[in-house]
């Protein structure tokens, strides 16, 4: 329990996806605009990662990894599948993006309403298959490790966004040199950010 | 590429409009700078030279050759699975290039660990996939995505060059801060090697770039 609370604190702040990897940059420099599309952006991006990662790390420890397959039968205990992991990560996503949409407009109109267009866009995030290689990368042993990492990380990414977001509202009424406006001034507050950040890695926890 | 006596004039390969298309992402259609596609993996791959160099190589690979697939079947294509065709068929590249790269390189694909599957969600891509390559013709469509992939590559290389030269003394590997240099005091910027360091880097990249074309500029 203390293990998994760590390790959740771990990946909000310490092993942010923005500030510390730069996962999911394309979707946050475009829709950090405002504080009310972000907050729906970011809710999206948790909701997606808890159901994901989870099932693509059951996917692989049952079906790609070298050995996974002896469940079914003795022959098949010296297939390695993983090569294949890239195409089966990135269709599961994709599938499972697509029933998260159908479920929410059928049980919830507003949130579909409110997320709706998010929701295609989040497939193609760098963050929710960063997700799934860095737990297949550094062999996440039990499914509440895995779902821990993925929603910790989920808010850390909400975290990230809502932050550049509002700091975008408030920097309109400022004189910002013409050339570094939007983009400019955005990736260099993103790195600021970060610096802030790093201060976070001397906690040992 | 048979010349058949179709009605329609064929452009030669390299004709004037091709050439623009393979110009035009160095500058005023960068993926980076201006589209904002594919930032995602450029900042985490420029601590050094050799894998930037090695990420851009590969990138350009899969966006030239996944525009030219995608281009050829856009007819066949029902819209409505568009996108998992086209994640398909990239993700199929990325595997090639993976295992290619651990095979020659294996240093190098350790280094750019899971970024190199990253380049399947890697927004140029299906950015371009979308914009160019499902409305154009197969050579054209090849032609922009070896350019958008060399205009990724382009800022890869300035950041890692700027990165690597402050941060460790070094271009490509090898030292060309003379000891000398060490010796009256000079000491390597070891903020540059961390990670903030590749987005400051890029915003300067772009405050250059929208100096020099003040048209690129935003409102606020």
């Amino acid at each position: 329990m203390e293990n998994l609370f760590n390790l959740f604190v771990r990946s909000i702040f310490i092993d942010n996806m923005i500030f510390a990897y730069f996962l999911g940059m394309c979707s946050y420099l475009a829709v950090s605009k405002t504080v009310k599309t972000s907050i729906g952006l970011g809710v999206a991006v948790i909701f997606v990662l808890l159901i994901t990662a989870p099932v693509n790390w059951l996917v692989d420890t049952y079906m790609l990894k070298e050995g996974a397959l002896a469940w079914l039968s003795p022959e098949l205990a010296d297939l390695d599948l993983s090569y294949l992991s890239f195409m089966i990560f990135i269709a599961v996503i994709a599938a499972m993006v697509q029933l998260v949409e159908m479920a929410v407009e059928k049980f919830s109109p507003s949130l579909y309403n409110a997320l709706g267009i998010f929701l295609p866009l989040i497939a193609v995030n760098c963050a929710i298959l960063g997700v799934a290689l860095f737990v297949q990368e550094r062999e996440y042993s039990t499914i509440g490790e895995v779902t821990t990492y993925a929603v910790g990380s989920g808010v850390g990414w909400f975290l990230a966004i809502v932050s550049l977001a509002a700091i975008r509202e408030k920097i309109r009424y400022s004189h910002v040199p013409k050339p570094l406006r939007g983009l400019g001034i955005a990736f260099i507050l993103t790195g600021l950010m970060a610096i802030a950040f790093m201060s976070f890695m001397g906690i040992k926890i | 590429m048979s010349t058949d006596n179709s009605i329609k004039v064929k452009d030669p390969w390299f004709s004037a409009k091709n050439l623009k298309l393979l110009r035009n992402p160095f500058n005023m259609e960068n993926p980076i700078t201006v589209q904002v596609l594919g930032i995602c993996s450029a900042l985490a791959v420029t601590v050094q030279m050799k894998p930037a160099i090695v990420m851009a190589l590969s990138v350009t690979i899969v966006t030239g050759f996944s525009n030219l697939i995608i281009a050829l079947l856009r007819d066949t294509i029902p819209s409505r699975i568009r996108i998992i065709v086209q994640l398909v068929v990239v993700a199929a590249l990325v595997i090639i290039v993976d295992q290619v790269l651990k095979a020659y390189v294996y240093d190098v694909s350790k280094k750019l660990s899971v970024f190199v599957g990253l380049i399947i969600t890697n927004c140029i891509l299906m950015g371009r996939l979308e914009a160019f390559a499902m409305a154009n013709k197969p050579w054209p469509s090849f032609i922009d995505g070896i350019g958008n992939g060399l205009g990724y590559g382009l800022i890869l290389v300035i950041v890692a060059f700027f990165r690597e030269f402050l941060g460790s003394g070094k271009i490509y590997g090898f030292d060309v801060i003379p000891q000398s240099f060490y010796d009256a005091g000079y000491v390597n910027n070891g903020l540059m090697i961390l990670p903030p360091m590749a987005l400051m880097t890029i915003g300067v990249i772009i405050w250059v770039q929208r100096s020099k074309n003040p048209d690129l500029q935003e409102k606020n």
